[in-house]
């Protein structure tokens, strides 16, 4: 394995432990302003972390009045963090199940433009009571049908990241067009529960399609995984036999409701499948997260999505100490490859759907 | 008293306003130009950097318009980057409430709040076209009658998501382990459009909660701005005009309790500076020659004939047939009501003046507002603000994104030399900025 381990940080709050926040180290503020985000992913960047994922969920978190009872919206988040960052990866959480879907796909390929290449998203659904009562749209959905939606939701948004050809800006002044409009395409897409007609707002994203990913956590979570290009797996039951399912789903065609969807990943290597576990370094030491990631590698997987109990305590811990033993025993590349998150991830830039071979 | 001017910056969209063949024009699309016009706006100490907002790209006879700037990045996501590197700049997005839940509009611009430290700002625009909503699941089923009671249900409610906090339930007490009082930012509501409950997860920003910019001109748009804005984006630049708008809209505040200056008027206006004002006058014909090409002219002239009018020739004569009223030759623009006095007014001044359709169209339209010498210039929107045809101008250039450069060293100098604009922020909410109260 040439290239490595991918590694991910998860930025939630203070950090996993919901008492994280009551540390001297911590300015309780600095999750409200996003600096504590921001310092989290300037760290993990300087270490050579490949991403930073942004925890999020349509509805507030808990009423608990000694837990951090607010969240940023993730997308915003992530979009802060982007400019004062350089080459991590940043991918927010992006629930589907209430939210438009050609919102979705436009918030998304803006934060790959204003990233220069660096963006993707986390797929998820809302299945709660709690999230359908604060939009009032619907009732709760059980997680089938959610998933269900949630797949033509990233079918869809890949259907408009392609409605602009990458070369459809033309700025033709002898003619006066600004786009060659044979470029632009509409998507017309209808699914059970929605229709897009297209094309996108935003112009074709630096990525082509920025990352999809999916977090599992239930089994319709995990046959939705197939559609995605990074799945993050928990860290439960017999790893390597679910990782070598998730590679054997990549690339079929799925069928729903009788209707084909049509994913473009990277056949020849995606999903890429990162373990992910909550770790808190800066009580246990690196050693035994040494070892655990070890016996990961060993099962298979591509990498690991490390959820710092706290994010002033372990990110440190994760970047001084961690990732140089990671690198010494050649678990994880130089941290050097630069571009676009695609290119670090080794992902092709995905061919526009509609552009024809030749011209 | 002397009044203090408020300005704002408009990156200038898809429209013809911008000359993206200009080659000083630069991307429409890369955050650079993003960030190098909000940088020239905070350098002259601006109020806020606007953007717009597009949901379906415009046709033309069933066509994709290709003539002006097509496609732009989506306006929250742009601000919230611009958050990190802008420290004063107020941020305005324009979003649609038609085609968003007035929950998720609450969380995403109250983020922009918070992790600007109180510098967002919320341009409510409707929309009722089933042509827009093609693109959306609550698609255009709203009748034009509606929008505005579903506009404003939906700004009610998130002013009431927005304050679901009272203020005083974040404690953050670390020791004592309590982060916020139980109960905090629980809301419901029922309405026509919506009824919801449950839990807001974000405590009121440093500037209590977002500034609402409105820039409807009906009369209910006007109604509703008077109750519920704290900036109307007019279109009124003229003197005359904006003195009668703006008599028109404060005069409607006080039954609302309002007092005039919790209502800033902001007409969009465009700028053309140079050295002399004979100068000046040459770059602004240069500059509308640029904007209105022969096909431009052409699509403009559709728009108002509402007819298909791809076999004149721009450097004819104006078509002969009668406008059609309520076509959909264009889509995704504003259009006429009653295209018939126009059109009469069109032929009046062509023949009097001996001018070509595209000529006309140029003459018609011309938008540019404030023409000069950096002094006259000065003088005039000295003279705007101080004789109440508003409070302070949106300016929109029409090059992007050096298009402010001329206005905010030139300008900009002469208004803070004459007392009546900040040379540097006085506070740093954009509440501070427009002298907003909480």
């Amino acid at each position: 394995m040439s290239r490595g381990l991918i590694t991910a940080i998860e930025i939630d709050g203070a950090g996993g432990d919901p008492g994280a926040w009551r540390g001297p180290e911590v300015d309780p503020r600095a999750i409200l302003t996003g600096e504590l985000a921001v310092r989290a992913a300037q760290r993990a960047e300087a270490a050579g972390v490949d991403l930073v994922t942004f925890a999020d969920a349509l509805e507030a978190p808990d009423d608990v009045p000694d837990r951090v009872s607010v969240r940023l919206d993730a997308l915003g988040l992530a979009a802060r963090v982007a400019p004062v960052t350089q080459r991590i990866g940043l991918l927010p959480t992006i629930t589907v199940t209430h939210t438009e879907p050609f919102h979705v796909q436009a918030s998304v390929a803006t934060l790959d433009h204003i990233s220069g290449g660096r963006a993707g998203w986390i797929a998820d659904v809302s299945t709660s009571a709690e999230a359908a009562a604060v939009i009032g749209r619907r009732e709760p959905a059980p997680a089938a049908e959610t998933w269900r939606e949630a797949r033509y939701v990233v079918d869809a948004g890949r259907r408009l990241w392609d409605s602009w050809e990458d070369d459809a800006i033309i700025r033709d002044v002898a003619t006066g067009r600004f786009v060659d409009r044979e470029k632009l395409h509409y998507v017309d897409l209808e699914t059970p529960t929605f229709s897009v007609k297209g094309p996108s707002i935003v112009p074709r994203p630096p990525q082509g399609h920025p990352i999809t990913a999916i977090r599992v956590t239930t089994p319709e979570a995990l046959e939705a995984a197939g559609d995605a290009e990074l799945v993050f797996l928990p860290n439960s039951g017999d790893l390597s036999k679910q990782v070598l399912e998730l590679r054997e789903n990549a690339g079929r065609s799925v069928t729903l409701d009788g209707r084909s969807v049509t994913l473009t990943l990277d056949q020849a290597v995606g999903p890429l499948v990162l373990v992910s576990a909550e770790v808190r370094p800066h009580v246990d030491g690196v050693e035994r997260l040494l070892d655990l990631i070890e016996g990961w590698a060993a099962a298979g997987v591509d990498g690991v999505q490390l959820r710092p109990a706290s994010l002033e305590l372990d990110v440190p811990v994760i970047a001084e100490q961690l990732l140089p033993v990671l690198r010494e025993r050649g678990l994880v590349g130089s941290g050097e490859r630069g571009g676009s998150l695609r290119g670090r991830l080794g992902l092709r830039r995905p061919v526009n759907r509609y552009a024809r071979s030749v011209r | 008293m002397t009044k203090q001017i408020h300005l704002a910056a408009h990156f200038p969209g898809v429209n013809n306003t911008t000359v993206w063949s200009d080659p000083a024009a630069g991307s429409q699309i890369d955050f650079g130009s993003f960030r190098k016009l909000a940088e020239t706006a905070e350098r002259g100490t601006f109020d806020f950097f606007f953007l717009a907002e597009g949901l379906r790209l415009r046709e033309v006879k069933g066509q994709i318009h290709d003539l002006d700037v097509v496609g732009r990045p989506e306006s929250l996501t742009v601000l919230s980057a611009l958050a990190a590197v802008t420290t004063h700049l107020g941020l305005a997005a324009t979003v649609n409430s038609t085609f968003n839940e007035p929950y998720e509009l609450a969380k995403r611009l109250s983020t922009l709040d918070h992790v600007s430290n109180g510098r967002a700002a919320w341009n409510v625009v409707t929309s009722w076209d089933a042509f827009t909503g093609e693109n959306f699941r609550r698609g255009g089923y709203l009748d034009k009658g509606d929008r505005y009671v579903r506009a404003q249900e939906s700004l009610r409610i998130v002013r009431k998501l927005w304050d679901s906090w009272n203020g005083d339930e974040l404690v953050l007490d670390q020791a004592a382990g309590a982060f916020a009082r139980e109960g905090a930012g629980a809301f419901a509501d029922e309405g026509a459009h919506f009824t919801l409950r449950g839990r807001f997860g974000l405590p009121p920003s440093p500037q209590g909660r977002p500034v609402i910019i409105q820039a409807g001109d009906s009369d209910e748009g006007r109604e509703f701005a008077a109750s519920s804005a704290d900036v109307i984006f007019s279109r009124h630049g003229t003197f005359e005009g904006g003195q009668t708008f703006y008599k028109d809209v404060k005069a409607r505040l006080a039954k609302y309790g309002r007092t005039d200056d919790s209502l800033k008027i902001m007409p969009a206006v465009t700028v053309v500076v140079a050295d002399t004002d004979a100068d000046a006058i040459e770059k602004a014909a240069y500059i509308r020659e640029q904007q209105v090409s022969g096909p431009t002219a052409l699509v403009l002239a559709e728009l108002l004939w509402g007819r298909d009018l791809s076999a004149y020739d721009p450097d004819g004569p104006l078509p002969a047939e009668d406008p059609v009223v309520g076509s959909s030759v264009t889509q995704g623009r504003v259009g006429y009501n009653d295209p018939f006095p126009i059109v009469s007014e069109w032929r009046a001044q062509a023949e009097a003046n001996g001018w070509s359709l595209r000529q006309t169209v140029i003459n018609q339209q011309n938008r540019q507002t404030f023409v000069g010498s950096p002094t006259t210039v000065a003088e005039a929107v000295n003279r705007h603000v101080q004789e109440n045809a508003a409070d302070g101008f949106v300016l929109v250039p029409h090059l992007t994104p050096s298009g402010l450069d001329d206005f905010v060293d030139r300008v900009v100098p002469l208004l803070r030399e004459r007392g009546v604009f900040r040379s540097e922020y006085a506070g740093t909410t954009l509440r501070d900025h427009l002298g907003l109260q909480p």
